[in-house]
């Protein structure tokens, strides 16, 4: 267990970079894990060339979830909105470098989720009900 | 009183207890396994499981419909089921029980079959905040389907009902109160009985939620006075599949089918059809028969157990734990803080710890527990957290299992550094 809440996720989940909200975020889009309650909200601003200038998220929820959400923001800036798209879970999933079980990967790429949605500009996952009725 | 048990009773003899659940004997990574998670399942005892292998080893066959030797003995058992249950609510008649698959099905039956046809535009149902899922989103949708106004009844700061808030919404004369007898997100158990004796006053008709309370003590239907309760067999020992409403026999001949098929039916021609009598008429299809015979088994063993003797022993173990959590620097309790208003349920926080991150290290202790919303997200938002770590007991646990819990809130913090 010391192994799987390893110093740097603890760290990344206590002091989490790029935590906040945004005020010129040109993109934006917000997820939630209905499981366990994890909320991320992630935040780009796009300059020229649809080029990353800077990032934010913000949230509450598990230490995979937040931990995950501050690793991945760190890589964002100078990426194009292509580059994001092309973002793919097993690279979240190397960057924690801890073994998930299944109940918990959600944890671990919802920020990803959140991350593809702004940079597709959605406001809503495709092919979801609304989330409310 | 439904929640207290006899003073001459004896305590449980929960080694004994122990050797009857197969499951409980492996070991969870490496530790002994602590199964704290009862509101959300029960595990079952070889008795049951027993008594379902057996139908199908000999006498499966499908109930209601061969006149052969299997299908009788396979339609007596499952009746039999039917009458062990009435039994065990002490409900006037084993007609008014009848088989669905859980709670949540039983809701929807309510809902489709009774409410539908009564709550109309303007008219109004109260529920409380203390709801499962399973007993709010019907009415909700109900409520927004039908033009009707929902009231949600707020708790207070120990998760009490807010009594003068409930009272006021009786005042607006609601059709359907529909309400927990247990929360399973904060153990809170509601003073039923009072509440059921105001609505009829009123004049509604009341749904109880027995599936946090029918498990763990003595539920009487005809003490209560509720017009229906719905309950989940497997939180109380029997299978996945087993669950029950039971309601008064005046109101279910009136209600019309839940389902529409086979073995609901009295008579069918091209032109029209007409239904089957209490309880089949609310039983489309093949039932799930053998899970409502594990049901029965799970009856069987519970009553012998004795319900009194249940509902003290979790009582004890409650009173053992809870000071001991409540004593841990940056632990939250939430949920009533005496023990005669609550079930075996201990809702918590760890501050700077996220409730998944404190089930998952649990889990390396072998500690089994509930991380999440519990299927409360109102009840969760009235408290102001997204999620909380549930502990749940049943007649199985034991105090060295608390100790277990205890010790693994301590290995979180160590693990956390808080």
């Amino acid at each position: 267990m010391d192994d799987f809440y390893r110093e740097f996720i603890l760290d990344h989940y206590k002091n989490p970079h790029n935590f906040g909200e945004l005020a010129d975020a040109t993109h934006r889009y917000h997820d939630t894990n209905p499981l366990c309650g994890d909320e991320i909200t992630m935040y780009l601003k796009i300059g020229d060339g649809d080029v990353v200038e800077d990032v934010a998220f913000s949230g509450k929820g598990c230490a995979i979830s937040q931990a995950s959400a501050s690793i991945l923001t760190d890589e964002v800036r100078g990426k194009t909105l292509d580059e994001l798209r092309a973002f793919d879970k097993e690279h979240v999933l190397d960057s924690l470098g801890i073994t998930l079980s299944p109940a918990r990967i959600k944890c671990a790429l919802l920020s990803l989720k959140a991350l593809k949605g702004s940079a597709w500009g959605l406001t809503e996952w495709p092919g979801e009900e609304a989330k409310s009725s | 009183m439904p929640l207290t048990a006899s003073r001459h009773e004896t305590a449980l003899d929960v080694e004994r207890i122990r050797a009857d659940f197969p499951i409980l004997s492996r070991p969870m990574n490496g530790k002994p396994l602590v199964y704290l998670d009862n509101a959300a399942t029960s595990q079952k005892p070889r008795q049951v499981i027993d008594a379902m292998s057996a139908v199908y080893e000999e006498c499966n066959a499908n109930i209601h419909r061969g006149v052969y030797e299997l299908s009788i003995r396979t339609s007596e058992l499952f009746e039999g089921a039917r009458e062990k249950v009435a039994r065990f609510i002490n409900a006037p008649h084993a007609r008014e029980v009848i088989f669905v698959r859980n709670a949540t099905e039983g809701a929807n039956l309510v809902l489709n079959s009774w409410a539908r046809e009564h709550v109309g535009t303007g008219d109004v149902i109260v529920t409380t905040v203390l709801e499962h899922h399973s007993n709010f989103v019907p009415w909700q949708q109900l409520a927004q389907q039908a033009g009707a106004r929902l009231i949600v009844v707020d708790i207070d700061e120990e998760g009490r009902l807010k009594r003068d808030e409930y009272t006021a919404a009786l005042a607006l004369h609601p059709k359907l109160v529909a309400i927990t007898h247990a929360s399973n997100g904060l153990g809170t158990v509601t003073p039923a009985k009072e509440l059921v004796t105001e609505a009829h006053a009123a004049g509604a008709v009341v749904l109880l939620d027995g599936a946090q309370s029918v498990p763990h003590s003595k539920v009487d239907v005809r003490d209560l006075d509720c017009d229906f309760l719905i309950f989940s067999g497997h939180k109380m020992l029997a299978p996945p599949g087993s669950g029950v409403v039971w309601g008064r026999a005046a109101l279910l001949e009136k209600m019309r089918p839940f389902l529409y098929g086979g073995d609901m039916i009295a008579t069918v021609t091209v032109a029209r059809s007409s239904w089957n009598e209490l309880p089949w008429k609310f039983e489309a299809g093949t039932s799930a028969y053998v899970d409502a015979i594990g049901l029965g088994a799970a009856v069987d063993y519970l009553e012998a157990v004795g319900m009194g003797r249940i509902h003290e022993h979790e009582r004890a173990l409650v009173g053992y734990a809870l000071p001991k959590i409540m004593a841990i620097p940056g632990v939250t309790v939430f949920g009533p803080m005496t023990l005669d208003d609550r079930v075996g349920v201990i809702s918590f926080a760890i501050e700077g710890i996220h409730p998944h991150d404190v089930a998952q290290i649990f889990d390396s202790e072998g500690v089994c527990v509930r991380a999440g919303h519990h299927c409360n997200q109102p009840l969760m938002e009235r408290l102001g957290t997204p999620a909380t770590t549930r502990a749940s007991f049943y007649l199985y646990n034991t105090v060295a299992e608390c100790d277990a819990l205890v010790a693994a809130i301590g290995t979180a913090k160590r693990v956390f550094k808080v």
